[in-house]
């Protein structure tokens, strides 16, 4: 089977705030098509390797490469559409409609004064469109629930017209209703819009199920591979120590909601 | 009614209270989002501290306003990103802190006098001249600077992690930001005075996020609010 093209790589990065190791020796390589799912203890560094990816820090050693460039060279930002942890809790008195966050997400393909154009319009139409959100076009956004303005913020990636998709905690804050479907629309961006995702998590079960491939991070790579191959009692023993209890996932279940 | 506008004056002050009116709320809002809607009123101390400096020099204090309060608006940018002292924190530092400067510079200066209290609490009708010119100026300045860096500020303003990630130069704009802020405010000081600046760039887009519910609404109905008010 041939291999596809590398979109990220990572070799031999490491990480420290003020002398703590918060990553250690991290490399891996995630290619075209991938549905990565990044799981871990809290502290264990996954979003500080997210901002690594992302550019918003440098690793204290090794290289980045970014779509086969080194990311000090890597400008075509828009590659990469980013959905942040707290996107549920954003500032709800910001004075925007749903439109307008969505737009922001074109600013990366355009230059210092440039407008947006019709072109711009269309896209961030259709990413509405694609994310469900298009009836809310001009609501402000503080008035939104969770899960809806979660997918204001998928759109606002998607707006980039981005090859990979990351999404830190993406299922915090949204209720269990809707995160299923917010899987399905995940699973369907993957499929069928050939989009990379990489998919941050807490909830082993819900990346063993959703996600095509796994890393388990707790400072070092503790796991790399399939994920129906990989998460089992021995490895989450070592990502999590022994005591880790297994909390089913169930999105098709409405009792928590 | 009309007649007013027979005396040079009144056209002057008309003039710079329009210029005002326009950027003191474009300014205010891209501050009230950002939570640092205190921001203002500490610029409008520094200025005062500025106009201090100018009289006693002897040069025109609305220049030393300007130059104090940009250098000073680099210091507050500096020390709220060093996260060593709360952001909130260092404005409560420059806001007194250049009070006192003020205080004791206009001493030296033996500036207690009616001209200060024009500069406390504004005085419309006596914009000379070049002062109008000065404000026209950095007021179109200021103004083409929002308007054509409209998205990059907004987006800086909504989300400035995002928009790093985007590849924006967000630390240059918040920069930049307050240093519009500086100006525009310095130049507020001889409309409205150092005491009530803070409302000018603050009231109108707290008034206007009431009622837009787009950002470029919102602060369309702010400008509006404010130039009521400068007019009436």
């Amino acid at each position: 089977m041939q291999l596809e093209e590398p979109y990220i790589e990572l070799d031999n990065v490491s990480f420290s705030y003020d002398h703590n190791p918060v990553l250690e020796n991290l490399s891996f390589t995630v290619r075209k098509g991938e549905y990565l799912g990044i799981i871990g203890p809290n502290g264990g560094g996954k979003t500080t390797l997210i901002k690594i990816i992302l550019g918003l820090l440098h690793p204290t050693s090794g290289t980045v490469k970014l779509f086969g460039k080194d990311h000090h060279d890597f400008k075509e930002k828009h590659r990469i559409g980013y959905v942040p942890q707290r996107v549920t809790q954003t500032d709800k008195d910001f004075p925007a409609t749903v439109f307008e966050v969505v737009r922001t997400g074109r600013i990366a393909r355009l230059g210092f004064f440039e407008r947006f154009t019709k072109k711009d319009t269309e896209v961030v139409n259709r990413a509405m469109e694609i994310s469900g959100i298009s009836r809310y076009r001009d609501t402000q956004i503080g008035n939104l629930s969770g899960g809806e303005r979660q997918r204001v913020f998928i759109a606002r990636a998607l707006a980039s017209e981005p090859d990979v998709l990351i999404l830190d905690e993406p299922t915090v804050g949204v209720d269990i209703g809707a995160q299923k479907t917010f899987y399905e629309f995940l699973a369907q961006l993957n499929s069928e819009h050939h989009l990379t995702i990489i998919f941050i998590s807490h909830d082993v079960d819900a990346v063993s199920q959703e996600t095509k491939t796994v890393l388990c991070l707790n400072h070092n790579l503790v796991c790399h591979g399939l994920a129906q191959d990989l998460l089992n009692e021995h490895i989450l023993e070592r990502l999590y120590g022994e005591h880790k209890q297994r909390v089913p996932h169930n999105p098709n279940k409405h009792d928590h909601a | 009614m009309l007649e007013i506008f027979q005396y040079d004056f009144m056209v002057r002050a008309f003039e710079a209270g329009i210029a005002i009116g326009v950027i003191a709320p474009l300014i205010g809002m891209f501050l009230v989002v950002r939570r640092y809607s205190l921001m203002a009123d500490t610029l409008a101390h520094v200025s005062f501290a500025g106009v201090a400096i100018g009289l006693l020099l002897q040069i025109n204090p609305i220049f030393s306003a300007i130059g104090f309060s940009v250098v000073s608006a680099f210091g507050i940018e500096y020390l709220s990103n060093s996260r060593r002292i709360f952001g909130e924190s260092v404005l409560a530092l420059f806001l007194s802190g250049s009070l006192a400067v003020a205080v004791i510079i206009l001493s030296l200066a033996k500036g207690f006098n009616a001209n200060l209290f024009s500069y406390l609490f504004g005085s419309i009708s006596t914009v000379s001249t070049t002062d109008l010119w000065v404000t026209l100026t950095l007021a179109v300045i200021v103004f083409l600077n929002v308007v054509l860096l409209y998205k990059e500020l907004f987006f800086a303003s909504f989300d400035a992690e995002l928009a790093e990630a985007s590849g924006l130069p967000v630390k240059m704009l918040n920069i930049m930001m307050v240093m519009l802020a500086a100006v525009a405010i310095a130049l507020s000081l001889r409309i409205v005075g150092v005491l009530l600046i803070g409302a000018l760039m603050v009231i109108p887009a707290i008034s206007a996020m009431q009622y837009g519910r787009s950002f470029r609404t919102t602060l369309i109905l702010s400008v509006i609010f404010s130039l009521l008010s400068v007019i009436i």
